[in-house]
């Protein structure tokens, strides 16, 4: 195992030291920003994408170097962002908040999209990510897709997909038109996927899902500069398996939708004014019925409904590039959980884990990017909001109540998340640094959980509505070198964070759930650090030939210099990608070393080295204006048995898989 | 706001008249209005209607309101002085039960109240029955008749014989409603003196540890081991429910000098104490 990564390493920095003999001059880059753009557009579909066109939005964000994919199943993976999960960070679609409505985060935000419904994904790092909400470790925001108005258009897609294991099945079908008035893209997509199975052919029980997802988006445009633009996804899940936990879920149900006012124009200081309405409604039930041995059955559903609203304004004034984003949001977070003892004679047993919190957010974003001069710019960030939490259910209140007598009813909090970022070109070389200052109220299952089982380190969580906000100062520098050839970057983040907030055991509690270690109750370590560091290279061999090579490096520490859970071990990835005219190759070697600094204390145990491999190919037909994309390929092609530090209790990856791709687009 | 002008003067006005009509008819309040009658109990003069919240009596705490009637005249007695007397008939001998004094209640015209605790209930053999004893303007009378005490779903009094050969009854009080919150928890302990006669423990202590069987003995934070209150002449303490089933209250009955009289603590190894409670909810 350590060899293999040790070739991995060998090959990696011979890669490095071969493209950095190659540089050449060419003409000097924009100074960019330093985010990532993950391109889902099926409309852009070509072969140079190096995700399966119908991938899940799982896959896609799991190819971002920033990303890492903490997974449960086979279904709904959770995005991490700098080592940091769904509480740190901000996931929005479109600007539009939403919630979850699991308690035991079965279903991130991402599960309740798919990629018809999207064209791109930007993901932002630390502070930069506060646009559309507080956020400690960065931003997620999933753009939906929306023709213009530019071009006349009328197509019509479709997707098929199938792969060897799992006896996964994709069908997408999408409708776009636009002409100078109207527009539309609907879409609709289907996957069904078993069992799967990890490598050496070991069949993974409870792994299967299946699920839909509808979408259409409408734009009216109603006078020179304005349009009305309306929006709605209706999402559902049903038969997840979650082999990871010791429940799975019978339906995840969402309904999105949106209405906004758009205004552009070139001329005006003002380029771009949105003003958007939006409701979102999750339905959310877990169910055991399939388990054939758990210790006592039980139903769990969650809700979570969300109301707001966003106006956002982009100022162009002289050397200023100005947005301002004024939002608010409403949402309701309720999960009840009922068990059914083994005599039938006794009664339910039944509790609220979420007591109906009310959140209603209302905050203040303004960003400034003042070019300072030709190679050099400076891009200010601030958010200001105010957060007002209530538990609105008498029983979930005196159930809290049992942990803390005095606990009101309402409470509120201020939150303040400011950023200063400098970037400065010299001929080829970028160079960024900025420091950031952000705090985040503690998510509803931290504040008012109420029992809530955690497989990860087999205790139970009791929320804690005392908790003061997370705090985090944050540095970032950068290095990017760009020639016509050869782009390299390092990118190194540090967060010091304050009264970051965990569970920590609590010897006076008892354990509710059958099994379980014991009680822990959300606290506040006084300091705890995490550091990141990427570096990224990209070569180009030939006109046909690309290599792209990225290491990364993560670290993550309590304040008694311990180490914090579901932190990356040193990873890499390296891709060789070989294209010709509509023709496309690409081999994949990608790996992590093992797992030094793993947290036994918080149900961590070591993940060991692995590397696999993929391979890929596809090719684009073109008939008149129609097209005709195959792109077929094997992952993991030496069916290695592995799992890495982000898969939940150590439920292996995905054995040999085989999958064929076919799209057609029709004009 | 010219119409403001009309409407403000009409709602006052209608205002105090519904009012004062409220003040000039003083309807009769009705005493019994949230309780059910269980039975009358009558003699040739009089008939004692008993009443609880639930119209019945159960084995275990019943909280008891009655009123008394004169048979002639219709009208509720309010100066009645009583005792009661609950009797077990058994095959072989008959007994009491801990009971509280009957009074009347303080602020009603025609209600008097008090507690019984039936430590055991009927069947098809042995019965219980309950005799009023009382007077009225300085004349005696006496009524008495069967009551029905059905055996209680869940454990809600005990009986049990202490390390110092004391036969001691715990009845569980409140919380007749139990919710998932803290509880106010009261239990009655009471010690059988003779067939006759169960008078007050007072200022002993009993430990309380709630338990979910149904939940591998799931129990709960924050309860209060239950201390006398010279007051009420009960035990108060504080009971912490999770969530809603059944509950197991194992507990230790604690005599002056903190020994225990009965019951274990629950451990790994000890389910269950074998002085304890139920309830369901």
């Amino acid at each position: 195992m350590i060899r293999k990564f040790q070739i991995g390493l060998i090959i990696s920095s011979l890669f490095t030291t071969i493209i950095s003999a190659q540089e050449k001059i060419v003409d000097t880059a924009k100074i960019v920003q330093l985010k990532e753009v993950i391109i889902v557009n099926r409309e852009n579909l070509n072969n140079k994408n190096q995700v399966k066109p119908v991938a899940s939005i799982d896959e896609y964000l799991e190819k971002s170097n920033k990303i890492t994919m903490i997974k449960r199943g086979n279904y709904a993976w959770e995005p991490a962002i700098n080592n940091m999960v769904s509480e740190r960070i901000s996931v929005t679609i479109d600007g539009m908040q939403i919630f979850g409505a699991c308690t035991d985060k079965m279903d991130p935000i991402t599960s309740y999209v798919d990629v018809s419904n999207l064209s791109e994904v930007h993901v932002k790092s630390g502070q930069q990510g506060a646009e559309n909400g507080s956020t400690i470790g960065g931003g997620i925001d999933l753009k939906l897709q929306k023709s213009s108005f530019n071009k006349e258009v009328l197509n019509v897609g479709f997707d098929t997909g199938y792969e060897t294991n799992g006896n996964a099945k994709i069908a997408s079908a999408e409708l776009n038109f636009s002409n100078n008035k109207y527009f539309l893209n609907a879409d609709a997509i289907y996957r069904k996927s078993d069992n799967y199975k990890a490598g050496g052919n070991k069949e993974i029980l409870y792994s299967q899902y299946e699920k839909y997802n509808i979408s259409a988006v409408a734009g009216a445009k109603i006078s020179k500069n304005g349009a009305i633009i309306g929006a709605i996804i209706f999402d559902r899940a049903t038969n997840v398996g979650y082999p990871a936990l010791t429940m799975d879920v019978s339906s995840a149900k969402a309904l999105i939708t949106s209405v906004s006012y758009q205004y552009k124009s070139k001329n005006s200081q003002i380029s771009e004014w949105e003003t958007k309405f939006y409701m979102n409604t999750i339905t959310h039930v877990m169910d055991d019925t399939k388990r054939p041995d758990v210790p006592i059955h039980m139903d769990m559903p969650g809700w979570s409904d969300t109301y707001g609203f966003y106006s956002k304004m982009k100022v162009k004034k002289n050397q200023h590039s100005m947005l301002f984003n004024v939002n608010a949001y409403y949402n309701k977070a309720l999960a009840e959980m009922t068990m059914y003892p083994s005599d039938p004679n006794e009664n339910e047993m039944f509790m609220l884990t979420w007591p109906d919190v009310r959140t209603f957010y209302s905050g203040i974003y303004g960003e400034d990017d003042f070019r300072l001069n030709q190679n050099s710019n400076l891009k200010m960030t601030a958010r200001i909001g105010i957060q007002d939490e209530s538990i609105d259910d008498d029983f979930g209140l005196n159930s809290l109540q049992i942990f803390y007598p005095n606990l009101d009813k309402n409470q509120q909090r201020f939150l303040v998340n400011v950023s200063s970022q400098y970037q400065h070109q010299i001929a080829k070389f970028q160079f960024s640094g900025s420091v950031g200052y952000g705090e985040r109220a503690p998510s509803v299952a931290e504040a008012y959980g109420f029992y809530l089982f955690n497989s990860f380190d087999n205790y139970d969580y009791i929320g804690n509505p005392h908790l003061n906000n997370e705090k985090s100062l944050e540095f970032n520098a950068a290095v990017n070198y760009s020639s016509k050839k050869f782009k390299t970057g390092v990118e190194a983040s540090y967060f010091n964070i304050s009264d970051y907030i965990i569970g920590t055991i609590n010897p006076d509690f008892d354990r509710m759930t059958i099994g379980a270690d014991g009680v822990k109750v959300y606290t506040a370590l006084d300091n705890a650090t995490i550091f990141t560091a990427n570096l990224t290279t990209e070569y180009s061999i030939s006109d046909a030939i690309n290599l792209d090579g990225m290491l990364g490096y993560s670290s993550g520490k309590d304040q008694d210099k311990g180490n914090l859970p579901l932190i990356s071990p040193l990873k890499y990835k390296l891709m060789f990608n070989y294209k010709r005219n509509l023709f496309n190759a690409e081999f994949e070697m990608s790996g992590a070393e093992k797992q030094h600094h793993y947290s036994s204390d918080y149900g961590e145990d070591q993940t060991k080295a692995y590397t696999i491999f993929n391979a890929s190919a596809s090719y684009v037909f073109y008939k008149g204006a129609n097209k005709f994309l195959v792109k077929s390929g094997v992952e993991n092609i030496f069916d290695r048995y592995y799992s890495t530090f982000a898969d939940w209790k150590n439920i292996p990856r995905m054995g040999r898989n085989i999958f064929i791709n076919i799209s057609f687009v029709i004009r | 706001m010219k119409l403001l002008k009309y409407i403000l003067p009409a709602i006052l006005v209608l205002t105090t008249m519904s009012c004062s009509v409220g003040n000039n008819d003083i309807a009769p309040i009705n005493e019994v209005q949230d309780l059910i009658k269980v039975q009358e109990i009558s003699n040739d003069n009089h008939t004692i209607e008993v009443y609880t919240k639930s119209g019945t009596l159960v084995q275990g705490y019943n909280n008891i309101t009655i009123r008394i009637k004169d048979k002639s005249t219709q009208a509720f007695i309010e100066n009645a002085v009583f005792t009661w007397k609950p009797i077990m008939h058994m095959a072989s001998m008959s007994h009491s039960c801990p009971k509280s004094d009957l009074v009347k209640v303080a602020d009603m015209q025609n209600v008097y109240n008090g507690f019984i605790v039936f430590q055991m209930a009927e069947n098809e053999m042995e019965k219980w029955d309950l005799t009023f004893n009382y007077t009225i303007n300085g004349i005696a009378y006496q009524a008495n008749d069967y009551i029905g005490v059905p055996a209680s779903a869940k454990k809600t009094v005990t009986a049990v014989t202490g390390i110092d050969g004391v036969k001691y009854i715990l009845a569980l009080i409140e919380p007749q409603n139990p919710k998932v919150k803290i509880n106010d928890i009261i239990v009655g302990l009471y010690k059988m003196e003779n067939m006759m006669s169960f008078p007050v423990v007072e200022n002993f202590k009993i430990n309380l540890d709630p338990r979910m069987p149904s939940m591998g003995n799931h129990s709960s934070p924050n309860n209060q081991d239950m201390v006398y209150n010279a007051t009420t002449k009960m035990y108060d303490g504080k009971l912490s429910l999770t969530m809603t089933g059944y509950w197991k209250l194992n507990l230790m009955l604690r005599n002056q000098n903190n020994e225990i009289l009965k019951g274990e603590s629950v451990t790994d190894l000890n389910e269950a104490s074998t002085l304890f409670l139920e309830l369901e909810f």
